[in-house]
């Protein structure tokens, strides 16, 4: 996980950014944390639509499961409320443990799927969770036109 | 030997937060009210462990005749120390918690919004007044507004508002609350209501209680010793928990009235939801329980804002542990395109803070303040009143 890690940071020192993308937030079905599946068109070139596409579902249902009202969320919270909300002070609550799921999926999307092409996902958490941003990277030796491959970074990531 | 300081993120985040334990505790600016809450409710708990609750429980046992009763004898004062230690525990957690604030949009992002809004409101001709910056969204069925936030660059989340008290955008505002010196939003709501709830409990229960040892002292002729101080006492408690009783009732009735709507104080004194050409509430479910059980037993939302995550002193940008890092801020950093992002100056009922010298005059504050101080029940009286009134700030 370190190399991998490290290769991420090579990554992102050896090409340079070339542009951002922003998927936004789909508020159709209440305020619950769900974002939008449309593809975006800058990446047309770079991913194939079906890849990206899982991506996204796999977080909605990641988010969907956190922000689930169900017997374990009841269960959690009258504990909680039990005890004077305490025993978060000890343990990690559900959507805590999903976040962090969630985080080392977006890791592995990025080293298998992502790095490989150039892109970089960035954990919705640290926006705020309101959008999901791509970077799009452009290596360092090529012309700076934003749909030019990117075959040498795709070694450095693997 | 340098020794490197180390930042964490609380120390340089935008808005009038204060921040405590090293960015643990998150607060507004003004605490004093905060302090006064404290005050009376621990002065007014500790006068009631002082007198009556201990001359009442030495008075109940000289008259026990059944073993069973002295179990009912104990339970009084282990009730009235958990239900204060519970009331004290809320007050804090709501104090001291993230109520839900939305981080601003880092420049990328603003400009990409900009972008869009742009690229949606078309060609502007010149001396034309651009569109009101708004995004329609449907959500159940209805079309929700939703509007920009000029301070954060971001097109607010549904039952988002931005609290000029505290300079930043709250997810599910409630209010502002002076009485626990924050913000009510998203993950502090259902503190706050526990708290006004057990508040009411400790009070009615304090109140009942001189009630009952004032009568009981009458029927029996109980000489007081401590007569110097036993009429100070009852007194002072009877009245802070009259007053307190009044309000903090009310209060937590009201908002047991907008958790079963599934509303909040904002949308209630906007009349978002209310009236016969406005949208029915979309995120109500229509069912009293269901209503409650996702305000009170939903899930606990995390707090985006990573308070205590270190910032490497060589940037000025966070830069967090994990793979997704910021550092890619280091390669291209637009400078901040300020005159981008403010240029169009709409003069509609969200004035963007840029253009106004004072930020008390702003529009946004529109939506928290002025409106909070009304007090939202009818029944409630007006904010004077010496004791505890939480609602004057609501």
């Amino acid at each position: 996980m370190a190399t991998e890690f490290h290769n991420l940071q090579e990554l992102r020192h050896s090409a340079s950014l070339a542009t951002k993308v922003f998927i936004q937030r789909d508020y159709r079905d209440s305020t619950i944390c769900k974002f939008q599946t449309k593809f975006p068109a800058e990446l047309d070139s770079r991913i194939e639509r079906s890849l990206f596409e899982e991506t996204l579902k796999t977080l909605n249902c990641y988010y969907a499961e956190a922000e689930k009202i169900g017997g374990q969320s009841y269960l959690e919270g009258c504990l909680a409320c039990a005890t004077a909300y305490i025993i978060f002070l000890c343990m990690e609550t559900r959507y805590e443990k999903i976040l962090k799921k969630i985080s080392m999926y977006i890791q592995e999307q990025n080293e298998k799927i992502y790095a490989p092409r150039g892109l970089l996902l960035t954990d919705p958490i640290e926006r705020g969770m309101r959008v999901i941003e791509i970077s799009i990277f452009e290596d360092s030796g090529s012309t700076s036109s934003s749909s030019s491959g990117s075959s040498p970074s795709s070694s450095t990531a693997q | 030997m340098i020794t490197r300081k180390v930042t964490r993120k609380w120390e340089k985040l935008p808005g009038k937060n204060t921040f405590c334990c090293d960015g643990r505790v998150m607060m507004a600016r003004q605490k004093g009210v905060f302090y006064l809450t404290l005050f009376l409710i621990v002065g007014t708990c500790s006068l009631f462990f002082i007198y009556p609750l201990p001359f009442v429980l030495v008075d109940l046992f000289s008259t026990i005749k059944k073993k069973k009763n002295v179990l009912f004898v104990f339970s009084i004062p282990v009730f009235a120390v958990l239900l204060f230690v519970f009331v004290v525990a809320m007050l804090l957690r709501t104090s001291f918690s993230d109520p839900g604030v939305l981080p601003r949009a880092l420049p990328e992002e603003a400009n990409f919004i900009e972008m869009e809004i742009e690229a949606a409101n078309g060609n502007v001709m010149a001396g034309q007044r651009p569109p009101p910056r708004i995004k329609n969204v449907q959500i159940n069925n209805q079309i929700v507004k939703l509007k920009y936030c000029y301070t954060c660059k971001i097109f607010r989340p549904p039952r988002a508002s931005h609290c000029s008290i505290c300079d930043n955008c709250v997810d599910r505002f409630d209010h502002h609350c002076p009485w626990v010196g924050n913000c009510v939003g998203k993950r502090n709501y259902r503190y706050f209501y526990l708290f006004t709830l057990s508040l009411s409990l400790l009070t009615i229960y304090i109140f009942a209680f001189n009630i009952v040892h004032v009568v009981l002292r009458e029927y029996r002729n109980i000489f007081e010793h401590v007569v110097s101080l036993t009429p100070h006492c009852t007194v002072l408690e009877v009245l802070v928990c009259f007053f307190t009783l009044w309000s903090v009732v009310g209060l937590t009735g009201f908002h047991t009235y907008l958790i079963s709507l599934n509303q909040t104080t904002n949308e209630d004194i906007k009349g978002s939801w209310s009236g016969k050409n406005r949208v029915q509430n979309p995120y109500s479910h229509k069912n009293f329980i269901k209503n409650c059980c996702e305000v009170l037993c939903g899930p606990t939302y995390p707090s985006v804002l990573d308070r205590r995550g270190v910032m490497l002193e060589d940037s000025t940008r966070p830069t967090p542990s994990d793979a997704s890092a910021a550092s890619t801020y280091k390669s291209t950093n637009p400078v901040s395109q300020t005159t981008k992002s403010s240029a169009p100056l709409i003069p509609n009922e969200h004035t963007p803070e840029e253009a106004k010298p004072s930020i008390g005059a702003g529009t946004q504050k529109s939506t928290s303040s002025p409106k909070e101080e009304k007090p939202p029940s009818p029944t409630s009286p007006n904010a004077v009143a010496p004791a505890v009134i939480k609602e004057s700030a609501h």
